[in-house]
Order: structure tokens, then sequence, then C-alpha cells
């Protein structure tokens, strides 16, 4: 049953579509973008190597170093997502004999081979030469190429088994096998494969670079502790992460990118500018949020839509770290390569123990200074979801703020609900404004949404 | 007593053990009054080297989930609909109380689920040692075996330190010794075990599934010594004929290594016209395959080296081009040694590694001209109406091709969609 909104509550009109200025930074992305999606639609006649991997963990640098081109199975699927055009692959990875149940960025990949592996610009994908299994943070990845392999028979697999820090610290051992992993398995494939001999210096190069970016993303993060925050961290952060998740992060490029967009965010925060919205400039920051949990790729506007509408700002997330966790302090290191490579996997937020995730959040809604705390627990994902609830018990209790639960997919739109969402993002908001009028934080009558939405709900 | 009465009690008292959620023979066994320093390692499926734990005086226990026997409130209320039955089945027993006496808890690397869940025992149980097992993906001795090895010696650090004075001191060639004596009986466990699934294999009738899971999973609560006892006791009494030879087709049932069928869908499958003559249900009995040597220097090398060259096949592991032949090949494989008629994929809901083990795995098979059919399940599931016909229609197409063709061939699947 839908509650109706108290009068501060009454959302603003549409406002008019704005024509968004481009930024320099964004224009630096789009071009790195296109230059990648044509590369890969080249690789058969310039001879280049094509390296399927995933992005948590990823070995960018690595990559090249081998002059190597990379593909992310996830992002061609969340890109399919925001394109609105996963679902058929879904059903048809499911005609196929996937579950129902199952990850939906695998089966939209499925879908996509089946369909010709037409990537999302409309270029046909390239064909892997090697499936660079590096499965950091998620069970899947392994089930995933292990499909892969089975669609591309003989194409060589290199897999990095990246110990899961289950006691909250990565020990000498853990960084020993996947040093080990890296010389004896890894490299070996890439040099078989590639046709090159493996370049130390110029991995440590690749690896300066990434340090660089690292450095700049970190500042850019850190600008949202400002208030009003100058930027969303979790709406607009998906896009600043692009080109570190997406294979640039050892690239000269992404340094340039990076420092460019430094400039641009800084600039903002230093005349007490709101974030961008698809529909301009924030008129107010009136919450500030830590949200866990990756977003929804398929309604990915409308559900923005139903923040900032509110004047909702996520100032921190955890979807952001999932390709490392460099604000929390980690480098790549150009004098120590592969030790930093295996510390830079078993670091990411998805590769850390859910008492770390939780202390992590606890310090993001502190330092950040967040209103509230909020999951939106994706279906697909069992390594951000299992224990999703408890995380979110734990933080209301050490915090005593509003936390509310929200349910959807990745990229399957069945398991968008906006009804669902709306309402109780709504009790979200309201608990929230009342707290703020109440003018304190951590005053008695905390509330929580802790159910989660059944899902027969939520499949519409 | 008659074999007939002896082998009911014997099965009647497995069942009882196999879903005591108290766990009260793993605790009367703690607390034996002529016994002291005993404690308890409770783990979660599938797999792990149960020797160590024996050696070091405890006692694992598997934690398998509730299956039907227990209504879920406080766990639902910790997992979202979308996830697997089995961790709030574990949840709910940890908040209740029921696992107060472990004083250890060991969660291999299977999936996602189990990893997560092994963060919220940190939680829920500070007081116990808790332990993600980090199972290695990569199988060359001085890489993922000395990880492995690492992880293992981690693994006894800190129970020894958790436990404390609760162990004595052991030196290194009594240690030996001890460990060498756990594998062999363990080794003698797995051997009986095989033994009765051959048995099993040639005269089904002799004993229902449902019997062999109670007797199987009875092992997982109880000391090794005593199942074995037991299992010696089944396999003589099981020389004897009994029970009525039926005319049902022959299956394997796979991807039920985690989430536990309900007992009603073994039993269900039985009645549909099959007899389970293999299966992954208590897989980490069976994970590996043949003997461990016993009398090594370096018992825990043997279990390293067993783990990365003698383990089964398993949604849970890499299949990198393996010596001993792909998922497919080795499914296909145990199909034959089984003399089976068809494969039955039975996987829980929501669980990833079964799930997205299987088209592929049913392809292939399909391929090598064996006949499937897929079900889901939960462990709490009570109706098998639906189950039961597809299961009826799958025996009874396989026992109609055989009686027209008057032969036992394997045919591609009509079963498809
Ligand atoms: S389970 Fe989660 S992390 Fe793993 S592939 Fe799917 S969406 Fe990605
Ligand atoms: S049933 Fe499957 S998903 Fe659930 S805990 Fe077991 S392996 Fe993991």
């Amino acid at each position: 049953m839908a509650i109706a909104p108290p009068p501060f509550f009454k959302a603003k009109p549409p406002a008019k579509p704005v024509e968004v200025v481009k930024e320099r930074s964004m224009l630096l992305q789009k071009e790195m973008l296109a230059k990648q999606f044509h590369d890969l639609s080249a690789a058969k006649e310039t001879g280049r190597k094509v390296v399927y991997t995933f992005v948590p963990g990823n070995l960018s640098e690595l990559i090249l170093a081998f002059d190597m081109l990379p593909v992310y199975p996830e992002i061609n699927a969340l890109q399919w997502g925001m394109r609105k055009k996963s679902g058929s692959m879904i059903r048809d990875a499911e005609k196929y004999g996937y579950s129902e149940d199952v990850c939906t960025y695998v089966k939209c990949d499925i879908g996509m081979f089946l369909n010709g592996n037409i990537g999302p610009t409309g270029e046909k994908l390239p064909p892997p030469d090697l499936l660079l299994l590096s499965y950091t943070g998620c069970f899947t990845f392994l089930k995933w190429f292990e499909n892969l392999q089975k669609l591309y028979p003989g194409v060589p697999v290199a897999m990095l088994h990246t110990p899961y820090a289950a006691d909250g610290k990565i020990t000498g051992e853990m960084v020993t096998y996947m040093v080990k992993q890296l010389e004896e398995e890894v490299i070996p494939k890439m040099e078989m494969v590639s046709g090159k001999k493996f370049d130390r210096e110029k991995l440590s190069q690749h690896l300066g670079y990434a340090r660089d970016s690292e450095d700049w993303i970190s500042k850019i993060f850190a600008l949202t502790k400002q208030k009003p925050s100058p930027i969303d961290a979790y709406f607009a952060g998906v896009y600043y992460i692009g080109p570190i998740n997406a294979g640039f992060r050892g690239a000269e490029s992404a340094v340039e990118y990076y420092r460019q967009l430094y400039l641009e965010v800084a600039e903002r925060a230093a005349h007490g500018k709101t974030p961008v919205t698809p529909e301009g400039d924030l008129e107010e920051e009136r919450f500030r949020l830590v949200v866990e949990g990756p977003p929804n790729w398929t309604h990915f506007r409308e559900f923005w839509k139903l923040f900032y509408d509110m004047g909702a700002v996520v100032v921190a997330s955890s979807y952001t770290k999932v390709g490392g966790l460099f604000d929390e302090g980690f480098r790549h290191d150009p004098e120590k390569p592969f030790e930093s490579l295996a510390r830079y996997c078993m670091g990411c937020y998805t590769n850390i123990s859910l008492p770390e995730r939780i202390n992590l959040l606890e310090r993001f809604i502190k330092e950040y200074k967040a209103d509230g705390f909020l999951i939106n627990s994706i279906k697909s994902c069992n390594s951000f979801s299992a224990g999703q609830l408890l995380i979110m018990r734990e933080l209301e209790q050490r915090l005593g703020i509003p936390v509310s639960f929200i349910e959807s997919d990745l990229v399957d739109p069945r398991y968008f609900s906006y009804a669902n969402i709306k309402n109780r993002l709504d009790s979200f908001f309201q608990m929230m404004e009342q707290r703020k009028r109440a003018g304190s934080h951590h005053s008695e009558g905390r509330g929580s949404l802790l159910l989660p939405i059944v899902e027969s709900e939520a499949v519409a | 007593m008659d074999d007939r009465s002896s082998l009911d009690a014997l099965i009647s008292e497995c069942e009882r053990v196999a879903f005591d959620l108290q766990f009260a023979r793993a605790k009367d066994w703690k607390h034996d009054p002529a016994a002291s320093g005993r404690w308890i390692a409770g783990y979660l499926p599938i797999y792990i080297p149960r020797e160590i734990i024996h050696a070091m005086g405890g006692l694992p226990v598997g934690i398998m989930g509730t299956g039907d026997r227990m209504q879920i409130i406080k766990g639902d209320a910790y997992y979202q609909s979308y996830i697997c039955h089995l961790p709030r089945g574990v949840v709910e027993l940890a908040l209740a109380g029921a696992f107060d006496e472990f004083d250890v808890f060991l969660f291999p690397s299977i999936c996602d689920v189990i990893r997560n869940l092994s963060g919220m025992f940190q939680i829920f149980r500070p007081s116990a040692y808790v332990k993600y097992l980090d199972l290695p993906q990569n199988f060359s001795p001085g890489v993922g075996g000395t990880f492995y090895r690492h992880d293992l010696e981690n693994t006894m650090d800190g129970i020894r330190r958790h436990l404390g004075d609760t162990l004595k001191h052991v030196p290194r060639g009594e240690w030996v010794a001890r460990l060498n004596y756990s594998i062999h009986l363990y080794n003698e466990n797995r051997r009986r075990i095989e033994r009765i699934v051959e048995l099993r294999q040639e005269f089904p009738w002799r004993l229902s599934a449902v019997d062999w899971y109670h007797v199987l999973r009875a092992g997982l609560a109880m000391p090794v010594e005593e199942h074995n006892n037991i299992l010696y006791e089944l396999e003589g009494l099981l020389q004897e004929e009994r029970g009525r030879k039926l005319d049902n087709i022959r299956v394997v049932v796979s991807g039920a290594f985690c989430e536990q069928p309900p007992v009603g869908l073994i039993k269900t499958i039985e009645m549909a016209g099959c007899y389970i003559v293999d299966d992954d249900f208590m897989l980490g009995s069976r994970w590996i395959e043949g003997d461990i040597p016993d009398d090594t220097d370096d018992p825990l090398g043997a279990i390293v080296t067993a783990y990365l060259d003698h383990s089964t096949f398993s949604a849970s592991l890499y299949e990198a081009a393996p010596a001993s032949g792909t998922k497919v090949e080795r499914l296909a494989e145990l199909v034959r040694k089984r003399k089976a008629d068809g494969v039955i994929f039975a996987s829980a809901s929501f669980c990833d590694p079964a799930l997205l083990d299987r088209p592929e795995l049913q392809l292939g098979i399909e391929r090598a001209e064996i006949r499937t059919i897929g079900v889901q399940y939960s462990e709490h599931t009570g109706q098998f109406k639906s189950i039961k016909e597809e299961v009826g229609a799958f025996s009874d197409s396989i026992k109609l091709w055989d009686s027209e063709s008057g032969t036992h061939t394997w045919l591609p699947t009509v079963l498809e969609g």
C-alpha cells in the first residue's frame, strides 16, 4: 500500500530537460572508450590479441604490458542493460537451459554469444584469444568462464585464484600463492597467446600510471566529504569508475582523464556546487546517503531520479570499490609489480570479509557524514547480497541511523519494481526528514525497513 | 533379533542421528566423563579433511542444513528470497543455540553464500574459532599445494590457539602416527561406503536410497569409528537377499552436493520408478577417490596431494583440463560404471554453482547418448507431485524404449524442454 507523502515530500515538478554542457573529462572518456571498441573491432586485421577478463581484481597493467585488448563481459552486460536490450538476451540463455535463478550477467553474456556476439556499440566483438580468469570476490566468475570455455573450445584459460581475505588480513602466504600463479600460470599463457616476451619494465611503467590514476580517483571521491557534495558518488560514480575499471587503469590516458576530472570536481566543490544530475544541477542537497550494492542498470535513469527528486545524494558507495579500495590507501607499486598486483586483487571490496565490509561502511557513514544507509540488494549477486541483511542490522545497531533495504537486479528488467522501490524509499526519506527535524543523528526512535521485498511482488 | 529387525533398527538409529538438529550424539561424545579434552568442529559442505580434526582430538560434524525438519523463522530474516535455503537453516540453528558447544567452525570455499556465512559466524559466534578454508583452485603441488598446506597449518594453529590447554602438546613423532591413524580410519570409511554403493549398484532393492542416505548422513554426526562399525554391519546385512526387485530404471543423481534434497524427493524419485545407484548427496564423505597413504612421514603432505590429485569432480572445483577428464567425461564414466540408464540433475534452487554447471553438463551428457532430466528443489520442499510425474515419464520412456528395442543402449534425450 502506498503511503501518502507528507507535504515536505512532494516531488518537485519535472524540470525541463537541460542541455548538459559536456565537461572535458566526459569527452576524454568518450574518446577513450570509442577507441577501445574500435581497436577491438579491428583486432582481427591488426592481429592484436583479445583477453576476456573480469573487473574485480583485473590485471589491466599486465594486459597493457602485452599490448593485448581487454573485453569485460560484465561491462558489456551492464551496457546492454542500460540500452534495455538485456532482457531478451537473458531469455535466450534461459531457453538454452540456464536457470532463472542464476546471475543475470552470465546469462546476458551467454545470450549475447547466442546472438552473434554483437557488443553494445553494435559492432561484433572478437572472440577471445585468452580467457583470463582472475576470479576475485565472486565464485560465479569461475562458473562463467567454465561456460565460456565450452562456447569457445580450444581457447586457453589462465586461472588466477585469489584467496579470500576472510580473516581481515592479507598474509605473506596468500601473496606468494598469487605471485607464483602469476609467474607460472598467467604470464606463460599471456606470452604464449601474445607471442611476446614478458617485459617487466613495461609492466612497471603501467603500474606507475595506475598508481597516479589511483591517487587522482581517491582525491575525487574524497571531495564528497564536503557539504554539499559536489558529485554523486554512486549514480555519477559509476561513470567515473569507468576508465579505471575498463582496462585503462595502467594507461597514461587514464591519468590525464582523472586529473582533468579532479580539476572539474574540485572546482565544483570550491564553488559549493551540488551534483550534476540528468536534469541539471541538484537544487539542494537534503539527504546524504551511503549505499551498499550495485545499481540497477535496466532502469538506471528512473532509479537515479527517485533519489535526486528528493535531494538525496550518495556520498559514498561500496559498488564503486569493486575495482579496488584505493581510498583506503592501496596503490599499485612499480617497484613490486607482482606483489602489488596480488595485493590489489585480494583487496577489492567483494574479496574482503563481511565484518570488514561492515567496518568499512561504518567508516564511510561517519567520515562522509551520511544521514542514512541504504542497501540495493541485487538478486543476481550472491557475492554482494548474501549477508546484507546482517550488514544492515549491525550498522543500524552501531550507529542508530535510518537504514533501508531495496531489491532489484542488475540487468534483468523483470526484477525492477518501480512502485515497491519508491514506497520503500519514500518511507526512508521520511524517516531521515523526521530525524533531521528532531535535530539529531543518534536520538531515540531509530527506524529501519528491514524486511526485504517479497520476490513475487518484485516480479511484475 | 533377526536380520530384518537389526537392519531396521540400524537404519532408524542412523535416521535419528542424521537429523538430530541438536547434535546430541556429538555433544555426548564431547562430554563423555571417561574422556577429556574433546572438542567439536562443525563444517559446512562440501569437503574438509576430517582426518586432521580427528587426529587433533576433535569430532568433525557436518552442518548440512535443516532439511524439512525445522520451521525457519529467524534464519529467513537474514536472507533475501533469492538465496538458497541452506544458510537460513544454519543461521536458525546458530541463533537457537544448537551450536553453542561447538568450538570450531570450518567453511570450505565452495560459493559466495558459504563464504559470506563464514563472516556472519564471526559475528554470531565470536567465542568460537571460525575459519574459511580456502581450498586451492590451482592444482600444481608447488603452487596450490603449498598454499593449501599453509592454510591447513594455519587452521591447525588457529585451533590450537583457540583451544589452548584443551589440546595436549604432542611431539612430532606421535603426531605423525596419530594423523596416519586418522587417515587409515577415514580410508576405511570411504572404502566401506564404496562397497555398499557397489552392492546397491547390483542389488538396489536391498537397501532403499532413502535408507542409504540416512546411513551416510549419520556418519557426519558421529565418530568415524562408530560409523565404520555401522557400515561394516550394514554390509553384512546386505549380503542376504531382501526387498523385492522392481522393474525400475537405474539413475545417477547429480548436482545435490551442498543443500541436500529433501528426503521426500529421494523417495519420490524411487517411487517414480528409479533406482538411484549413485549420487553426490554426501559428497564430502566421498570427496577423495581411493585411499590416502597412511604410512608416510608426512601425512599432511599426503592429505594435500590427495586433494590435488584425487578429488572427485564437483561444481565447486575448477575444471582445468584435468588429467582425469572433464566433468562431462567423469559423469558419463560414472553412469557407465554404475550401468545407469540416465542422469537426474537435481540441484537446490538459487544454487549458482550447480545451476551454472547444468546446461553444459546436461548437453555433454546427452551428447554421450545418456538420457537426462533436470529438477530443482529446496531442502524444505514438501510437494513432489509434478516431480513425480516428470520422473515417472522419464522412467517410462526409458523402459518403453528398452522393451521396444530389446537392448540397453544409450539414446539421445527425447525429454528436453
Ligand atoms: S555474482 Fe555478482 S560479482 Fe559475480 S558475476 Fe554475478 S553480478 Fe558479478
Ligand atoms: S546450495 Fe549452492 S549456493 Fe547454496 S550454499 Fe550450497 S553451494 Fe552455495
